[in-house]
């Protein structure tokens, strides 16, 4: 009798064990609850740069590389029936810098600090630690994300790319040389022999970031048509981008069943460009006025004097005036696209010495359409010699070239990006692929926000949540915002049902005091 | 007997139950049985729990009850917008009772009990889509009741007692929906208390008018845990002054709310036992679980929770088929104590229906085995739980639930 009691007990439990799980009518994990569409996700290739990568705060570490938009959006593609896997060029830790042959070569990622006795943020400085990433140890491929930051339109089809050789001489890329097939293979010739299903592009930022990031210091190379001789802070022929940017549209859609190519975003979307202010020079009435009188013989004398003879313009002498006053002042800037007048200055009727005639050069006072970049906001007022009192950078001493983004500058920048964005949003008519203004959508983060659950996405240094400490990259939460933006271009475009992610999930810059001093 | 403490012990050893407003209605596997009835019947001395009235009208002078239950309890969450899922991986929870009554006079009779009514084991997966509100809880409380039960006459008789209470809870959750360490691992923090006392009461009545008649009430009061100088652990703490958090002690109020219970049963045709129970749980008690850290530099924890009262709606039947067997059946509506935008995954709770049945074996004139089952049933449920704020906004957890439960018990009952 009691035999039999356990025997029926024993199984109500077996009974329990397969009986309990609980069931959705639909479950979200059952096969077609989500739809690919027209679209084949089974092999998801991204192609691109740091932001491909998951560059994040002035590096590549794992973490930032796991907030990739292509990985965020591989993760949502494998709910409808795309791969389980997406493999990425992972980096040896959470760091972020980068040995080549044991040197560091790249820099440890930024993190917040704050004071440890006031709690007041302190701004990004660098983490520190020592690097594990060897460039010359290969990474395993293949790898579904091939982002290579740094890259440029062009690099994209430059064999040798990923040579370790090269890095020192800027001809290769340490990140590429991680995981280049081989020291003459292309970073588009190893995407496209992994025969994509379905890719995505978004190249070309680079070829005008570097140039703004650089303050304008150097090249406009529109009617260069050969990229080997370009610098690297210099912007990339519209021609050569369209060049090779369809040569890489037709070779990742050879095989695949669709993509998605993003525009270049506005520099002026990125607090890079938009965190420090034109207007930054606190000076007291005497102070001015002492400044003044330093300049009064420029103003009055030498500008006039030199409109006299037809070295500048009546508007290119107003533009140079130099004028403090008591509050908050615009700095004194070098801006190389203003004729130099050091030579002149130095010969009669001037007869300036070196010294001055070269500070006087190509100077004029910043204004409020100048964009000062991020990195400015530790020379500003600062003493360009520090036993000098009077080597203050922006009241005595200009702030440099490469600091200022000028109205010249941002001309050629924002010519040479509408030229890509033509090029982007016409292939991708031409080829039936989604076209993702990402240009768009930054400038709404940057102009009003966009709204989450959590709060306002912004493109707020710091605060914001868009963009992390080096100003120019995404958080995972702006990466997250991306992934959405191509997610629902892909929806639109294939007929699929890819859910979105929500961006209140992922998180935007880290704290921590582990810093070197 | 001696198997029997052996079996309380390791029940004792391991946590307790099903995801559900923490209240556990499994106190007797022949109450059970039958829908959990049990104010108005008199058959064992499971009445300590379920009306200490019922005890002096036992008709065995010495009366010993225990058994425990198996529960099986999962809960599946998903939410479409964004294809997030997730499954609980909960322990089996064993919650068990032991009753013993003891009739020292003809109007007097005493009690035992030790049962444990409240508790809540829910393990989601670590960093799920709402780890910012649980990744896992385990809450028991042990009741141990001395009862005394008194006739007043032939047809009413009073019962009670005191309760002494023994609570323990433990529960983790990250921070926030995205705070971590450098290296990418969610913070998160662990309370933890054990050891929580409290005193607390049970009164109740019974009235029989006729020989098959009984009605019944009982009360259970409120009893209020307070778990002082419990540890917080915080893992995974960024090294910042902007994230002050370090471990420390923390106080924190969890009610069990009181429990107010009519009801009765009716014999007929000789061999048929009907029954119906009336439970209504106070739970408007449970407002906010509130969690207050002792190191002023970390922001406490408010969890706001607007519980409403729930009624519970329970019917049972008996049929003594057998000198040898007797078959009991039960079913009973279960209204969830949960208010509109509260849904907490750790206690993810909605309207549920219980299905039971379960035997008695009579082995000797001394020696019953009793067995039951419940299956617990709850629909699916879109709900959102809105008390989560991140920059002083709400922003409301929301998904789709789908929970079960079952649980076989097994109890053995000796009468003298």
């Amino acid at each position: 009798m009691k035999k039999s009691i356990y025997i029926v007990l024993g199984g109500l439990l077996t009974l329990g064990f397969v009986g309990c799980e609980p069931e959705f009518d639909t479950p979200v994990t059952d096969e077609g609850f989500y739809s690919s569409g027209d679209a084949d996700l089974s092999n998801y290739v991204a192609v691109g740069n740091s932001l491909t990568a998951g560059f994040a705060d002035g590096a590549l570490y794992i973490t930032g590389q796991e907030n990739s938009y292509p990985n965020i959006m591989a993760q949502q593609f494998a709910l409808a029936g795309g791969s389980e896997t997406f493999t990425q060029p992972l980096m040896a830790d959470n760091l972020g810098g980068l040995l080549l042959n044991g040197t560091q070569v790249g820099q440890n990622r930024f993190v917040l600090a704050a004071d440890p006795m006031t709690g007041e943020p302190l701004g990004p400085v660098i983490l520190e630690g020592t690097p594990t990433t060897e460039v010359t140890t290969s990474a395993t491929g293949p790898f579904n994300n091939m982002g290579v930051p740094g890259a440029k339109s062009f690099h994209l089809v430059a064999p040798g790319y990923g040579n370790p050789g090269g890095i020192l001489s800027g001809a290769a890329n340490p990140f590429y040389a991680r995981f280049a097939t081989s020291g003459t293979s292309t970073v588009l010739g190893d995407a496209a022999s992994l025969s994509p299903s379905f890719f995505s592009l978004w190249i070309g930022n680079n070829d005008i970031l570097s140039y703004a990031t650089a303050g304008g210091a150097g090249v406009d190379q529109t009617g260069n048509l050969d990229p080997s001789t370009y610098g690297f802070n210099d912007i990339t022929d519209p021609n050569v981008f369209a060049a090779v940017y369809s040569e890489q549209v037709a070779a990742l859609n050879a095989s695949a069943s669709g993509g998605v190519l993003v525009n270049i975003p506005d520099v002026t979307s990125i607090p890079f460009f938009t965190t420090v202010p034109s207007q930054s020079i606190p000076l007291d009435a005497a102070t001015a006025a002492a400044v003044n009188a330093q300049f009064a013989l420029y103003n009055t004398q030498v500008l006039p004097g030199l409109v006299g003879v037809g070295v500048i313009s009546a508007e290119e002498a107003a533009a140079r005036q130099i004028n403090f006053s008591a509050g908050v002042n615009f700095p004194i800037m070098v801006d190389d696209d203003l004729t130099d007048i050091s030579m002149i200055l130095q010969g009669p009727p001037f007869n300036l010495p070196a010294s001055i005639a070269g500070l006087l050069g190509q100077l004029r006072q910043a204004t409020n359409d100048d964009l000062v970049v991020l990195t400015a906001s530790s020379e500003l007022g600062s003493l360009a010699d520090p036993n000098d009192p009077n080597s203050v950078v922006g009241v005595a001493v200009p702030l440099g070239d490469e600091f200022v983004l000028t109205t010249v500058e941002q001309e050629r920048v924002a010519t040479a990006t509408a030229a890509y964005n033509g090029t982007i949003r016409a292939l991708a008519a031409a080829n039936g692929l989604g076209f993702v203004d990402a240009r768009a959508a930054l400038a709404q983060v940057a102009d009003g926000g966009v709204s989450y659950d959590g709060g306002l996405l912004t493109s707020e240094f710091v605060t914001g949540g868009a963009f992390s400490l080096d100003g120019v990259h995404p958080t995972p939460r702006g990466y997250a915002y991306t992934a959405n933006l191509i997610i629902d271009k892909i929806n639109q475009t294939y007929n699929a049902t890819i859910p979105n992610v929500n961006i209140g999930n992922y998180g935007t810059i880290t704290l921590a005091n582990n810093v070197s001093n | 007997m001696k198997k029997l403490l052996l079996f309380s012990v390791v029940a004792l050893a391991t946590a307790v139950t099903y995801a559900g407003g923490y209240r556990v209605s499994l106190q007797g596997n022949k109450s059970l049985a039958m829908g959990h009835t049990g104010v108005a019947i008199v058959n064992s001395s499971e009445s300590v729990f379920f009306n200490p009235a019922g005890l002096v009208y036992l008709e065995n002078k010495l009366s010993i009850t225990g058994g425990a239950f198996g529960v099986f309890s999962d809960v599946a969450y998903q939410n479409a917008a964004t294809g997030a899922s997730a499954m609980t991986d909960s322990p089996v929870g064993t919650p068990f009772y032991l009753y013993g009554s003891y009739q020292a006079t003809d109007w007097l009779a005493f009690g035992i009990g030790v049962y444990s009514p409240f508790g809540s084991t829910v393990e989601y997966e670590d960093d799920w889509a709402g780890s910012h509100l649980v990744n896992n809880i385990d809450l028991a409380a042990i009741f141990v009741q001395p009862t005394v039960s008194i006739k007043l006459s032939e047809y009413f008789s009073i019962g009670g007692g005191p309760i002494y209470v023994n609570g323990s809870v433990n529960f983790n959750r990250n921070l926030n929906r995205t705070l971590t360490d450098l290296d990418g691992n969610r913070s998160e923090v662990t309370v933890d208390a054990t050891g929580v006392t409290k005193w607390g009461w049970t009164a109740g009545a019974m009235f029989r008018p006729t020989e098959s008649l009984t009605i019944g009430a009982h009360y259970r009061s409120e009893i209020i845990l307070d778990a002082e100088d419990g540890d917080a652990d915080f893992e995974n703490i960024p090294n910042s002054p902007l994230t002050p958090f370090a471990d420390t002690t923390f106080n924190a109020s969890l009610p069990l709310p009181a429990e107010m219970t009519v009801g009765l049963s009716y014999e007929f045709c000789d061999k048929w036992l009907f029954a119906f129970d009336f439970n209504r749980a106070f739970w408007d008690v449970y407002e906010s679980l509130d969690i207050d850290f002792a190191d002023e530099n970390i922001p406490d924890s408010f969890n706001p929770r607007n519980y409403k009262n729930a009624s519970t709606y329970r019917f049972g039947l008996q049929y003594d088929a057998t000198k040898m067997f007797t078959l009991r059946a039960g079913y009973y509506f279960d209204e969830s104590p949960v208010t509109e935008g509260f849904f907490s995954p750790e206690t993810p709770r909605n309207d549920s229906n219980g299905y039971t049945a379960g035997l008695t074996v009579n082995i000797s004139d001394h020696l019953q085995i009793d067995a039951s089952f419940l299956y617990l049933h709850f629909n699916e449920v879109d709900a959102s739980y809105d008390g989560y704020t991140e920059n002083g906004q709400s922003v409301p957890f929301r998904g789709t639930y789908k929970s079960s439960a079952f649980a076989p018990g097994l109890g053995v009952t000796y009468k003298m």
